[in-house]
């Protein structure tokens, strides 16, 4: 099997690596990269775990080729503190009790970052379904809902 | 969902194009070995589960034309193949003039996976249950094809042979799908029944395309496009001609749902029992019918 060299930026940082054709995004952030906190779950793009931001755009990143990632921009759940403060979607999970277990988080916050860059004061339904594709069998969802309401408010503040 | 904790694929080379021309080559010169694909959403899932095996993905996405997604006034909608369902919703053209199809877009799985997921790839698969394939049968959808003897265009309606199963020929590459003006005063409604609320696969899907017409007698035609319940996805010939004939009156209406049930073929499945989804045929096809009438008159 062809080896392919990809030049790809992960998390601002611009990485040069090399892998096989059936390797995925979530593998290569894993394993060549070690960044862990992206998870995997399902493997068949139902569960949301692996959730990254591709170009500013959610994928899973367990259908994603790594090879087909050459020149693209991926923030993982690595990237969205800045420095040491928490981005508003991690500080308000954390103050409205949106975790339980956290095998789900990184890619819930993944998700929800993405909807409040396009969409900085989400409805209920628009949150719903933004996060249709983020399982959780803890929380019930409802505090994770909470959490985007709260973040949305926090940015609003700040902004 | 399948449970799969090896999250590799099996092994297969990645090949990208630089052409048309030379992926239609490569595709024909490997038949059975190589496989063209877009977001790979189903390819993945399939190869993962074994049931796929192919030697060479074939990444047609950045091809020439593949990324346009265009309007005209005169022409009507062109979807390029690799034109993501996210991107589909969002655009300004589609709400305007065919909501419909936003609307079935918005009901494939979920936000990040329409990131990767196009229409063309939805109906490149042939599933009868595709979500997206009724819309583009009831807007008369044509299919723009690259081959090896060059571009070529194909009439939706006559694309599906069985499950899975298409006209397509080894080389040939959707590049586009193609739809004309949409008829003036049209509304369209798309009904489906999954296990949750949101994000499954259909167990019935039934799409409702209906406009003003003076050449017929009831002065309105009825398209109307049934999922899941067949080989294919299904255009009911007869929904429309019972609807063009006789004054549209709630008897009609219903009248029509159960044509619609007549015409499909169901089988018991994992989702659905034959028996069930025959009479949600029914319900859903006379509630579509009546929802759009409602809307139209």
């Amino acid at each position: 099997m062809a080896f392919h060299e990809i030049h790809i930026t992960v998390n601002g940082g611009r990485e040069q690596v090399v892998v096989p054709s059936n390797m995925t995004l979530l593998r290569m952030l894993r394993e060549s990269l070690s960044l862990t906190g992206t998870k995997n779950g399902c493997s068949a793009g139902e569960c949301g775990a692996c959730t990254v931001l591709m170009n500013g755009e959610p994928v899973n990143s367990c259908m994603v080729l790594a090879v087909e990632c050459d020149g693209a921009k991926i923030i993982t759940v690595e990237g969205l503190a800045d420095d040491q403060r928490l981005d508003p979607i991690q500080a308000a999970m954390i103050q409205e009790g949106g975790v339980q277990c956290g095998f789900c988080t990184p890619g819930v916050l993944m998700s929800s970052r993405a909807l409040l860059d396009r969409n900085p004061n989400p409805g209920e339904e628009e949150i719903h379904q933004a996060l249709v594709g983020n399982l959780c069998r803890c929380t019930g969802y409802v505090r994770i809902f909470e959490s985007v309401k709260k973040a949305a408010k926090m940015q609003r503040v700040t902004s | 969902m399948s449970i799969n904790t090896h999250p590799s694929l099996p092994e297969f080379e990645y090949y990208r194009p630089e052409t048309l021309v030379e992926a239609s080559e490569f595709l024909a010169r490997h038949p059975a070995e190589a496989r063209p694909f877009l977001g790979g959403t189903d390819v993945f899932v399939r190869m993962r589960d074994g049931l796929l095996t192919p030697q060479f993905l074939v990444d047609v996405k950045n091809l020439d034309g593949m990324n346009d997604l265009r309007f005209d006034p005169q022409a009507g909608l062109t979807i390029g193949a690799a034109v993501n369902m996210n991107r589909v919703i969002a655009s300004p053209e589609v709400q305007l003039h065919y909501p419909l199809l936003a609307e079935v877009c918005q009901s494939v799985a979920s936000y990040q996976l329409r990131t990767r997921a196009t229409i063309v790839g939805n109906i490149c698969n042939a599933s009868p249950a595709g979500d997206t394939i009724g819309a583009c049968l009831v807007f008369d959808g044509i299919l723009h094809i690259h081959g090896a003897n060059g571009l070529r265009q194909e009439s939706l309606a006559a694309f599906f042979l069985g499950p899975g199963k298409t006209t397509l020929q080894p080389g040939d590459i959707v590049t586009a799908i193609h739809f004309p003006l949409p008829p003036r005063g049209c509304q369209g409604a798309y009904l489906k029944l999954g296990r949750n609320k949101l994000s499954d696969l259909c167990i019935v899907g039934v799409t409702v395309l209906g406009y003003p017409d003076s050449r017929l007698p009831s002065g309105y035609r009825f398209h109307l496009a049934l999922a899941s319940v067949a080989p294919v996805p299904l255009l009911v010939a007869d929904v429309e001609t019972s609807l063009a004939d006789q004054a549209i009156t709630p008897e009609a209406l219903h009248a029509a749902g159960r044509l619609a049930a007549e015409a499909c073929a169901p089988i018991d499945d994992v989702r659905g029992s034959a028996r069930y989804r025959k009479e949600m045929v029914k319900n859903l096809s006379t509630k579509a019918l009546v929802e759009v009438w409602e809307r139209l008159r």
